[in-house]
């Protein structure tokens, strides 16, 4: 193990909110969200000193209002961080934290950083997805997209339309699978332990999110086959095998080994290798596919030597569409073994540190598995991966 | 049955309350349990704060007894109550006092708020208040009912003011504080703070043992609930701070009686309401909270439709309303813009108008004189000031460096061209104001404002030579000039509203509170004082003896008796305030030769080397003696009592048939504010009315109806 390498500290979550006015979140600000997480994440890491964090990137996709003013800043100010830690925001849609935690990975492996905060937020009830955005005219004039390419519904049905063979009750299985393991890992307490409680404001008074809103679990295959499919007529994406529209927030400490080990911070994961690739945004869901090629390639590992994956299910069909290409099977246990966004919800920029916390507590109980990854897809046609080594495996640190 | 019934009266009686309402979400924590957390919250936004009036109380007192009950039942583990953001509540609802109908409603008021808030003692599960934001007075006491308090880091702050308004704090405060942190530090709480008008920082709150614990704002209400599923779990709480026997028995008596002579020296007798709480405070000794909860009944049954009370909330909405909305100002939008101010002297006062101009306006401030000397030395005094207030961390160096810049001297009035704002503070002398505008007057833009701070001359003569005499106004000050609040803002037959306008600014800009008043001799605090100090000289050369003056004038509660406030202002200014109104109005008004020979002497007080008044010096008596006219009627200081309302009543009533000010609060607020006349008389006309002063003299009242509580 080097100096340099660089560390998955902790991470945590608030719970995640079902967006909209009935949503916990309605009255709560997203800035707040990310505050609290930070706060909650500090707290658990009192060994720590505020002032020896170097960067905090926090990314939101709608950077406006109660999500703009450079939120890397303003959420490490009104948590109570000294004046000298500086921060940004940071966007890349629904990687925004895979990239927070990239960026400061890469600034610290460059050794610019020895601890570096990073998260997400999105409130998407305030920010509902692509309000006040202006694409520009030449993308459909010029047909650099479709304008399916701006909806992300009509990317999953064109997913669909590609590979004839993820069909809706493929799609509608996963979803269900999805609801089901998520059910059973919060009834096994394996959720709870990474949440920041979040008192939440109300007509009604105060109150306090201890729980994630948006899960399902009286989910049934009937049910899912009876829902609308709002993208297409008689298409194949409903809300039942898509993830929802959230509110909530995300924070990790990323660091460097030799940092952690001078605190004596917990290692939970270290960072093998990254990758984020570009594919046609009509399709944009199939974009974790040659981005997980690229950081395999990269550490110089392949498929058959991952243990766990963690995948953000923006949509059903999204995920299958990975596993069918690397050969593995739709009810892989390999694959989110505790339920994905389907179930726990989506809160766009805040995912991709979600899908990490959520694998270093496996790691910790599955110390057989030595390489599990995180990835997910984007907006206009992008994929992230990043790829975990667990620090409880035996050969951990020996070298690949 | 609900609440309200238990309480015929106040359910009867019609308020204009906005309702703090009692909202009710069960909160899981993380041990399992369930709380009960109850929001305080009136709807409003935050230049709203939560009041407590009886609709919220009957609310809040429902809502517990629901909760008690499930608590009984097993249902909930915990009650506590927080507030909306920014507030836990600002206190009992003052607004609806005046419409208590009568004695008996009033009377309901203390015991409704302990059976109400009393529902958080005793309950069949643990309470806890989390104080959010702001908590004053009743806001307190709802904590202060509870078994656990927590407080966020960011409450702007906490306070039992109770004994400032005339009430004590009596929903429980006076009987379960000192109880709860000791009494030397209950005593801080409850009566010296209101009468240095002090507040209580969140820290100042833990350290003394009101908070268990304190959490940042960020997370307040998180860490409250985590804290307290602790407390449920069985973590121990430290009170160190409670008292002990030793205490009870030995410290308890001593304090109490230390603290009611320092306040007795202090504002003297006529203030009922702290001498009531110490009464309970003492009684509180015995730990005994329904012994205690009823000398608290007892106490508001009384002071509540008391005379003074009213007149209290009468002043308090004088300072929180009139003051910040001045009678007869002109539309703000007229006032131009003052971007350099020019001081013409360089005296004391001088300086410490550029000293207050340069921090509250920050605006470059050129002070003249004609000796550069004077000049560079007053220059030297101003930077010397700023230093000492980066020095104490009144001000970062930043500030220090940029007002220290800001400052400049000159003896030539050409350096005044810029400026847009002149003000004077020059020799009380016309013939030598006159001559400093007239030499100013022609370097100045045509559209620049002059002030003069004068006191006792006439503004429109010192604006006689001015080619512009229309930019002239008042601006009379009140030292020492940093502290005092009031500036009273003089307006001449020729003054433009523009101007007016200007000096309004100006004066909030140096967040003072402005008066305006016409050109009349002594404007407002000086005529009223004169009358005063005139009268108790004239009394002393007329036989009656300095202590019966002192005696005669202590019913009204005055801060100071005459001859210590004569001390203070300096007698030689004292013979000239005098002098000046006796000129003005010489059948009404004393000028005292003995006074002169006083202040040419330095004669007055006996101080002991600590330069405590001890009494009135002999030689002082000797030279007064000297004084007496033939034909000397020495009055009794009954007599004297009535001479001096009756006067007062005369003379205000003269100013307001005058136009001085717009109207009798303007008298009020004047006197309050710039002389540090008490609440409880409500400035002076309150206190005129309801003494019969004003029907003896001029067969009315200064107020209709008067402020006055109930009789009935």
């Amino acid at each position: 193990m080097a100096d340099d390498d660089v560390v998955f500290v902790d991470g945590v979550r608030t719970p995640f909110g079902r967006a909209g006015e009935k949503g916990m979140y309605w009255q709560t600000r997203a800035d707040d969200l990310a505050v609290k997480a930070l706060t909650g994440l500090l707290e658990r890491n009192p060994s720590l000193p505020l002032e020896r964090i170097d960067e905090v990137a926090v990314a939101a996709t709608t950077q406006t209002g109660d999500q703009g003013l450079t939120l890397g800043r303003t959420v490490g100010m009104l948590a109570g961080l000294p004046v000298s830690v500086p921060g940004y925001a940071i966007d890349r849609m629904c990687a925004g934290a895979m990239t927070a935690v990239t960026a400061v990975a890469g600034g610290i492996a460059f050794g610019a950083y020895d601890i570096a905060v990073a998260g997400g937020v999105e409130h998407m009830g305030r920010h509902p997805m692509g309000l006040d955005a202006d694409p520009n005219p030449r993308f459909v004039a010029e047909k650099l997209v479709s304008m399916d390419a701006l909806n992300m519904g009509k990317t999953a049905e064109r997913i669909h339309d590609r590979f004839p063979h993820l069909t809706k009750e493929r799609a509608d299985r996963f979803a269900l699978g999805s609801q089901q393991k998520y059910a059973a890992a919060l009834a096994a307490g394996h959720i709870q332990h990474d949440l920041i409680p979040v008192a939440t404001q109300s007509a009604a008074g105060w109150g306090l999110a201890t729980a994630d809103e948006a899960p399902r679990p009286e989910t049934t295959m009937e049910g899912l086959a009876g829902l609308k499919t709002p993208f297409r007529d008689h298409g194949r994406v409903t809300a039942g095998n898509a993830s929802g529209l959230n509110d909530g927030a995300t924070m990790s400490i990323i660091a460097s080994a030799a940092a952690a080990k001078e605190h004596g911070l917990t290692t939970k994961m270290r960072m093998v290798s990254f990758g984020f690739a570009g594919v046609d945004p009509d399709i944009m869901g199939i974009g974790p596919v040659p981005s997980t090629e690229k950081a395999l390639k990269k550490a110089g590992l392949s498929i058959e030597d991952i243990g766990l994956f963690e995948l953000n299910e923006a949509f059903a069909v999204q995920v299958l569409s990975f596993t069918d290409h690397f050969g593995i099977a739709d009810d892989d246990p390999r694959v989110n073994p505790w339920g994905g966004a389907i179930a726990i919800g989506h809160p766009l920029a805040s995912s991709g540190v979600r899908l990490m916390l959520q694998l270093a507590r496996q790691f910790e109980q599955r110390p057989d598995v030595r390489f599990g990854i995180t990835a997910m897809c984007v907006g206009l046609g992008q994929g992230g991966t990043v790829i975990w080594e667990n620090p409880h495996h035996k050969r951990y640190g020996k070298g690949i | 049955m609900a609440i309200r019934d238990e309480f015929p009266r106040l359910a009867a009686a019609e308020f204009d309350e906005v309702v703090t309402h009692s909202h009710v979400r069960d909160v899981q924590l993380a041990s399992g349990r369930t709380l009960a957390l109850i929001t305080l919250d009136n709807g409003r936004d935050h230049t709203r704060p939560s009041t407590l009036g009886p609709a919220t109380l009957f609310e809040l007192g429902d809502t517990l007894e629901a909760q008690r009950a499930r608590g009984a039942a097993g249902e909930v583990d915990a009650i506590a109550v927080t507030g909306k953001p920014y507030f836990l509540a600002a206190g009992a609802d003052l607004s609806n006092v005046g419409s208590l109908p009568d004695r008996e409603t009033a009377a309901e008021l203390p015991r409704l708020g302990h059976r109400v808030l009393g529902l958080l003692h005793e309950a069949p599960v643990p309470t806890f208040v989390f104080i959010n934001g702001l908590a004053l007075g009743g806001g307190l006491e709802i904590g202060l009912n509870a078994d656990y308090r927590t407080i966020s880091s960011a409450a702007p702050a906490v306070a039992l003011p109770e004994t400032f308004l005339g009430l004590v704090p009596g929903w429980g405060g006076a009987t379960i504080l000192p109880n709860l942190i000791g009494i030397e530090r209950a005593l801080k709480v409850i009566i010296e703070n209101p009468l240095k008008q002090r507040v209580l920082k969140p820290a100042d709150a833990l350290e003394l043992g009101i908070a268990d614990a304190m959490f940042g704002p960020a997370s307040f209400l998180e860490s409250s609930l985590r804290w307290a599923d602790g407390v449920l779990g069985g973590a121990k709480v430290d009170r160190p701070h409670v008292p002990g026997t030793l205490e009870r028995t030995v410290k308890w008596p001593i304090a109490l009686k230390i603290a009611r002579e320092t306040l007795e020296k202090r504002i003297g007798k006529v203030a009922l309401a702290p001498y009531r709480a110490l009464d309970v405070i003492e009684l509180a000794r015995k730990n005994d909270r329904a012994a205690g909860f009823a000398a608290e009944d007892a106490a508001l049954a009384d002071l509540i439709p008391g005379d003074q009370f009213v007149a209290s909330i009468y002043a308090f909405d004088l300072v929180q309303k009139r003051a910040k909305r001045p009678a007869g100002a002109p539309d703000a939008a007229l006032a131009k813009p003052v971007t350099k101010v020019g001081i013409i002297g360089a005296g004391l006062m001088a300086s410490q108008f550029a000293l207050l101009f340069l921090r509250r306006l920050q605006v470059p401030v050129v002070i003249t004189d004609l000796d550069q000397g004077r000049v560079d030395a007053a220059v030297a005094r101003i930077r010397g000031e700023i230093d000492a207030l980066a020095g104490k961390g009144r001000i970062t160096t930043d500030e220090q460096q940029r007002l220290s810049a800001l400052i400049s001297g000159t003896v030539d009035k050409a350096d005044f061209a810029g400026c847009d704002w002149v003000i004077e503070a020059v020799f009380e002398e016309l013939g030598v104001k006159q001559q400093v505008f007239a030499e100013v007057e022609p370097h100045l833009s045509e559209t620049a404002v002059i002030a003069t701070n004068t006191s006792s001359l006439s503004v429109e003569q010192i604006g006689a030579r001015l080619a512009h005499p229309e930019r002239l106004v008042g601006f009379h000050f009140f030292n020492p000039v940093a502290v005092m609040p009031l500036i009273e803002v003089v307006r001449t037959p020729a003054t433009d509203d523009a101007t007016l306008a200007t000096a309004m600014r100006v004066a909030k800009d140096l967040k003072k509170n402005a008066v305006i008043t016409r050109d009349t001799p002594g404007f407002v605090v000086n005529r009223v004082l004169a009358k005063l100090l005139g009268e108790a000289m004239h009394a002393v050369e007329q036989g009656s003896s300095f202590e019966d003056v002192v005696e005669a004038q202590r019913a009204f509660g005055f801060p100071m008796d005459p001859f210590v406030l004569l001390d203070l202002v300096g007698l030689k200014v004292g013979a000239h305030v005098l002098d000046t109104h006796h000129g003005a109005f010489p059948d009404r008004f004393f000028e005292s030769q003995a006074l002169h020979e006083l202040a040419e002497q330095g004669i007055l007080l006996e101080k002991d080397g600590k330069g405590e008044v001890k009494g009135i010096d002999k030689r002082a008596r000797r030279i007064v003696a000297k004084h007496r006219p033939a034909g000397a009627v020495a009055l009794s200081a009954d007599e004297l009592r009535v001479r001096i309302e009756d006067g007062l009543a005369d003379e205000i009533k003269r100013m307001l048939d005058d136009h001085v000010v717009e109207a009798a609060e303007d008298i009020d607020l004047c006197m309050i504010l710039g002389a540090g006349w008490p609440f409880q008389m409500g400035g002076i006309t309150p206190y005129l009315d309801r003494v019969g002063a004003s029907g003896r003299v001029f067969g009315g009242t200064f107020h209709q109806p008067p402020i006055a509580g109930p009789k009935a």
